[in-house]
């Protein structure tokens, strides 16, 4: 009985600290509403230097989405592992996926430091001010999630795998799914727009 | 000697009246004389505008002098002392209450919408004012903290003074030159609209009556905020073309070395007068903030329209 | 090395100007007063853990309450002196403030007012009053509670720190509208300390919107469905709803604000691109749901005000709830009513004009409702009930006001203009502040344990209607004389002298009934036992926070009650009362110091931000993230209190409120002077100072 009590107490907790977690990612979005409507209205501000079309490169950003694509996966298999209580598996896959996504933000700083080398920087036009804000506050939710799976990781193994860590990694999945579609949206909107 | 008895509500009621009686007298002894702009309209913009501000709070006073009194009423009818009126805590408000709830807000709010949309789009301030008189330009450059005002026809130019004929339709194009936004006000002629960096705004005025108006940024833009104001006079044809004869005689010129002067930062500025300008000076003062919105802006229109 | 480990600062930041100078002596000899005080009392302990560190709601309420409190005197200090300066800068008088002083006073008069005093009241009556009503122990997350709290003091600390170093504050109005914000034309840090106060304690704010949305919509008492929830709640839902959808934008907009200034970007800049419109438009669209997320609560204060006192249930619930419901979700529809004047063109502003007239639609509905609860009620004239008829009689005609400035062409003439700040005040003064008055006063029994009294309450109410109203109504008549905003000076050819002087005068009784409020609850405390509330619910309420003793205990409730109808406690006491009370264990969540940890890196962050120190924004962004990782895998961040220890706490409770009386006469203003004069007598005589 004080069994059930128990569980239905964190049952409760965890629906509530979930539910929490959902408006807590809505507020994210509407801070990269308000980024992308900013993006969009400085589109074409580029003082008189070189357009998005001429400085993106799409081979890079393209690899870049696969890498996280791919890792949105491996997090989906690692929170599979993980609700059956598989440490080891759970480390294998969320450690994939924290290469990938390392991996993309390589690319990503690969992508900044050339275009800053060609001396295009934040401070060139009102566009390249958004651009660099927008992939940039994406860039930084993104070392966010790897350090949150990192200590998640430290965690699981030194206290092993209960309910509580379970709870996290789905908060942290939740998140990491969430960049992963506004990474989307930004690869759509920000370098495939350029080129059409 | 008199007993001293408790107020009443009525006494109290008595005293709020009076109060506020009293302190709109005051209002209107202490504003006796003096410009209360908004309803001493002196030009066609300013009278349609005061006319739709007196409809639109008479239309309010209609709903909410009502709704006031009722909600006193309704205390003093009510209140717990008064054992004559029934006091019913399961009263039941049926559907014609709460429909007539929504409707009578419904009703006036539809009322003004129409009035909103009619007179928005009829006072735009673009919109050119129809008169008999051809219009005359003038263009507007807001500074720190000081307004120049360019007579493109008549090629002079004037700091924090502005001269228009009667009966004359004024073309204002707005913006600003090294400062932040501001506005530009004149009370009596009309309404205001903002002059932005790299932005022409357009605005419609005129007057009707001679005389002179106060004129001023509405819109803080720094420290010499308070001292950028000007005078707006009004006067007969005939006297402004004297007038602009005087200033065309001023040993001043408005060329690019004096620009770059008055450009930079000053306040409580006098007033100035140049017989002469920069041909396409507003223009390039446009364009160096605009050069970099490709397409998306509309020039100046020539001054020969 | 220096530039690296200082950044911009520098011994010119230190005071140097007569009211830099007097602010930071005053900070320093309140703060030495206070240390001294607590040390001598040895309440450094109990400080710590009964109050600072807790997670309790109720104590985070009361402690919004001080430091909201300390905010509305400062920021009525600031009221003052603008009164003041316009009061006498006429003609050949320059006043007493130089421009640039005046136009910073009036900034952070305008942000303290906002962000501090009026979000911090609404915060703390939430906190205290929304658990109670729905039956919860606690909001779904302690620990973000007290973060926002803390976040909040962070802010409201940063927005005085520019006193003691810097020595200016913003010059750019309230909202630091661009271009003006930027270095161009603001070099100094007072922008930056601006930028940084609001976005910490907004952040603080988005959290406890956050936490709110999931207590109200999550943790109610069984039986309570959405549509038998108290009219506070549901005005807090709304609220808290649209802290949570637009206080997103204010953060990404003082980031972008930010970026300009601190990385040189070209968001709201003059050149390369840059677009200032932008600001304006992402700043209001934040700008005007903040007005609403402060006025809903208020109106959620009025019903249940009106309807206690009145003795019957709200008219029409279903209409009141669609009527919150239409408010907050228009309120994300009208932005740009605050700058027809921009030039957007007629079918925008048409638009944008005519959405804000259907704002009133709602609105108007709420106010027929509350008349409506009055008919065939049992009115009783208490405070609270007063400072409501105060607020029908004001609110009215400000909302005419409004609806005057949501005509575009009526607002080309009074955009900006002195009548446009008095229809602003009235809203936020008739409106919100009144409703934080007659929330004060309606729940202040339940939160202390004695009511207040209730002779000077009426005297501060009325002292604040006629001060109100003088210092208001003459703003009304110069915005019609074309009387422009934020002037530090105006020629005395204008006439507007004596109107300025009028609203001082009216300037000056609000004061006066200020410190009459003051002077209320000092009354009410020296006769705490009369005034005694002994049931726990003094006004016969309606909703289940009158169902707790008077102060609840700090689990709130025994046993959570089951809830059958609307105005629950009305129900309940129909039906005999609350039931025999069944005590099982009950869970609590422990204090925590980590709120006050991370809010201390937070502002290291944001003060490291202003200053250009770059190392120290990295130290206090790490120890930020470093103290929430510590903190969210505690995995021991709760206690059992056993039914035992819970039923041995509510016969003590039961025990102690027998015994204080309820007789006894109020005293009146004259008594309470007489006692101040014995008071200081008796030092002198008693030579009470060696006691120290």
């Amino acid at each position: 009985m004080a069994q059930n009590i128990a569980s239905h107490h964190e049952a409760e907790a965890n629906d509530r600290v979930l539910f929490g977690f959902w408006i807590y990612l809505m507020t994210d979005l509407l801070m990269f509403a308000v980024l992308f409507a900013t993006y969009a209205v400085l589109r074409d501000s580029t003082a008189g230097g070189p357009s998005d079309r001429e400085l993106f490169r799409l081979p890079l950003a393209f690899t870049g989405t696969l890498l996280l694509l791919t890792s949105s996966f491996t997090c989906g298999i690692g929170m599979i592992a993980a609700r059956q209580y598989k440490k080891f598996q759970t480390l294998l896959w969320f450690g994939i996926t924290f290469l990938l996504g390392l991996a993309f933000l390589t690319l990503e700083v690969v992508e900044f430091r050339e275009l800053i080398h060609e001396g295009h920087t934040w401070q060139s036009s009102a566009w390249l001010s958004s651009f660099f804000s927008l992939v940039g506050t994406h860039g930084l939710h993104i070392i966010s999630g790897l350090l949150w799976m990192a200590v998640c990781m430290v965690f699981i193994v030194k206290r092993g795998l209960n309910s509580s860590m379970i709870r996290k990694l789905t908060l942290l999945s939740l998140f990491w799914h969430f960049l992963d579609i506004v990474w989307i949206f930004i690869f759509t909107i920000v370098y495939l727009m350029a080129f059409v | 000697m008199l007993k001293r008895t408790k107020m009443t509500t009525y006494d109290k009621a008595a005293l709020v009246v009076l109060f506020v009686v009293g302190l709109g007298l005051l209002l209107v002894v202490l504003t006796d004389g003096y410009n209360i702009a908004l309803f001493n309209p002196k030009g066609p913009i300013a009278s349609e505008q005061r006319n739709l501000m007196t409809f639109a709070i008479g239309l309010m006073l209609v709903v909410i002098i009502p709704s006031v009194l009722l909600t006193f009423f309704m205390a003093w009818k009510y209140r717990a002392s008064n054992k004559k009126a029934t006091y019913n805590p399961n009263v039941r408000h049926g559907t014609v209450f709460n429909l007539s709830l929504w409707l009578i807000p419904i009703v006036f709010m539809l009322i003004m919408a129409v009035v909103i949309w009619n007179t928005t789009h009829k006072l735009e301030p673009n919109k050119p004012i129809a008169a008999n008189s051809k219009s005359l330009t003038v263009q507007v450059v807001a500074m720190r903290w000081k307004w120049l005002f360019i007579y493109p026809e008549q090629n002079i130019a004037t700091v924090n003074f502005l001269q228009i004929p009667v009966g004359t339709p004024v073309s204002f194009k707005l913006t600003a030159d090294d400062a932040p936004m501001s506005s530009f006000w004149v009370p009596n002629l009309g309404g205001q609209l903002y002059a932005m960096t790299g932005h022409i705004n357009h605005l419609n005025l005129m007057a009707n009556t001679s005389g002179d108006y106060p004129g001023m940024s509405a819109e803080l833009n720094g420290d010499g905020f308070s001292g950028m104001k000007f005078t707006a006079r009004a006067s007969s044809p005939a006297v402004f073309d004297d007038w602009v004869r005087t200033v065309k005689a001023s040993s001043s010129v408005l060329d690019a070395a004096e620009y770059k002067k008055l450009v930079r930062p000053s306040k409580n500025t006098p007033v100035m007068l140049y017989s002469s300008h920069v041909q396409g000076l507003y223009n390039a003062v446009v364009l160096k903030y605009m050069h970099m919105h490709p397409g998306s802006y509309k020039l100046a229109e020539s001054p020969h329209q | 090395m220096k530039e690296f480990l200082l950044g911009k600062l520098s011994l010119k930041a230190l005071p140097h100007e007569w009211s830099t100078i007097g602010a930071t002596m005053t900070f320093l000899v309140g703060a030495l007063v206070l240390v001294l005080l607590i040390t001598r009392l040895k309440r450094w302990k109990w400080l710590w853990n009964e109050w600072l560190t807790s997670v309790d709601p109720k104590k985070i309420g009361i402690m919004y309450f001080i430091v909201a409190t300390f905010m509305l005197l400062r920021g009525g200090l600031d009221a003052v002196m603008i009164w003041l300066q316009q009061a006498l800068s006429s003609g050949a008088s320059n006043g007493y403030l130089s421009a640039a002083h005046f136009q910073q006073i009036f900034t952070a008069h305008g942000n303290i007012m906002v962000f501090f005093v009026a979000m911090g009241f609404m915060f703390g009556l939430i906190n205290y009053v929304v658990p109670l009503q729905i039956g919860a122990r606690d909001l779904a997350s302690p620990f973000l509670n007290t973060l926002g709290f803390w976040l909040y003091v962070a802010g409201a600390i940063m927005i005085n720190l520019f006193f003691v170093l810097g020595g200016e504050y913003a010059a750019t109005g309230w909202l630091a509208v661009a271009p003006l914000s930027g270095t161009q034309f603001s070099p100094g840090v007072g922008v930056d300390y601006l930028i940084w106060s609001l976005q910490i304690s907004g952040i603080g704010t988005t959290l406890g919107g956050i936490n709110f949305v999931m207590t109200i919509l999550k943790m109610r008492a069984p039986g309570m469905t959405l549509r038998k929830m108290p009219m506070f709640t549901w005005a807090s839902l709304c609220s808290m709803v649209m802290v949570v959808t637009v206080f997103p934008i204010l953060t990404v907009t003082l980031f972008l604000l930010f970026f300009d200034r601190y990385l040189g970007m070209h968001f709201f800049t003059t050149d390369l691109g840059g677009n200032a419109m932008m600001y304006t438009n992402l700043i209001w669209m934040w700008g005007h749901p903040e007005v609403y997320i402060l006025m809903l609560p208020a109106f959620g204060i009025y019903s249940e005000v009106v309807s206690t006192f009145s003795g019957k249930r709200i008219a029409s619930y279903t209409s009141q709830v669609l009527g919150m419901i239409g408010v907050s979700t228009l309120a994300l529809l009208v932005w740009l009513h605050h700058f027809f004047t921009m030039g957007a063109g007629a079918n925008v502003n048409a638009f944008f004009g005519i959405m804000t007239t259907v704002i009133a639609i709602p609105t108007a509905v709420l106010v027929f409702n509350w008349i409506a609860t009055m008919y065939k009620g049992r009115i009783r004239f208490k405070t609270p009930m007063l400072w409501f008829l105060g607020f029908i009689s004001v609110f009215s005609f400000g909302g005419l006001a409004g609806l005057l400035l949501a005509v575009p062409p009526a607002n080309f003439q009074l955009h900006n203009s002195l009548f446009l700040v008095a229809h602003f005040h009235t809203m936020v003064i008739g409106g919100v502040l009144f409703g934080i008055f007659a929330g004060i006063t309606y729940w202040f029994p339940k939160v202390t344990g004695f009511k207040l009294n209730e002779r000077i309450g009426r005297y501060a109410f009325w002292g604040w209607i006629i001060g109100f109203c003088m210092a208001f109504i003459p703003l009304y008549v110069l915005g019609f004389m074309g009387a422009t905003r934020r002037l530090d000076h105006y020629d005395s050819s204008t006439g507007w002298q004596p109107l300025f002087i009028l609203a001082l005068i009216g300037g000056i009784i609000i004061s006066v009934a200020v410190v009459l409020q003051i002077i209320q609850i000092i009354a009410s405390v020296i006769q705490k036992r009369q005034l005694a509330d002994t049931t726990g619910d003094p006004w016969y309420g309606r909703t289940l926070e009158w169902a707790t003793p008077s102060p609840p205990p700090f689990y709130n409730f025994a046993t959570i009650p089951t809830v059958t109808a609307r105005d629950a406690y009305w129900e309940i006491k129909r039906h005999g009362g609350l039931p025999k009370p069944k005590y099982e264990d009950i869970h609590m969540p422990k204090n925590t110091a980590y709120g006050i940890y991370v809010s201390a890196f937070a502002f290291l962050a944001g003060f490291a931000f202003v200053w250009h120190i770059n190392w120290l924004a990295i130290v206090g962004i790490i120890g930020a993230i470093v103290c929430v990782i510590i903190r969210t895998f505690d995995e021991h961040v709760e206690y059992t209190i056993t039914a035992d220890e819970v039923e041995k706490i509510e016969s003590k409770m039961r025990k102690k409120n027998l015994a204080a009386d309820g007789q006894g006469e109020e005293m009146g203003l004259w008594d309470f002077v007489k006692i101040v004069i014995t008071f200081i007598a008796d030092i002198f005589r008693k030579k009470l100072w060696r006691r120290i």
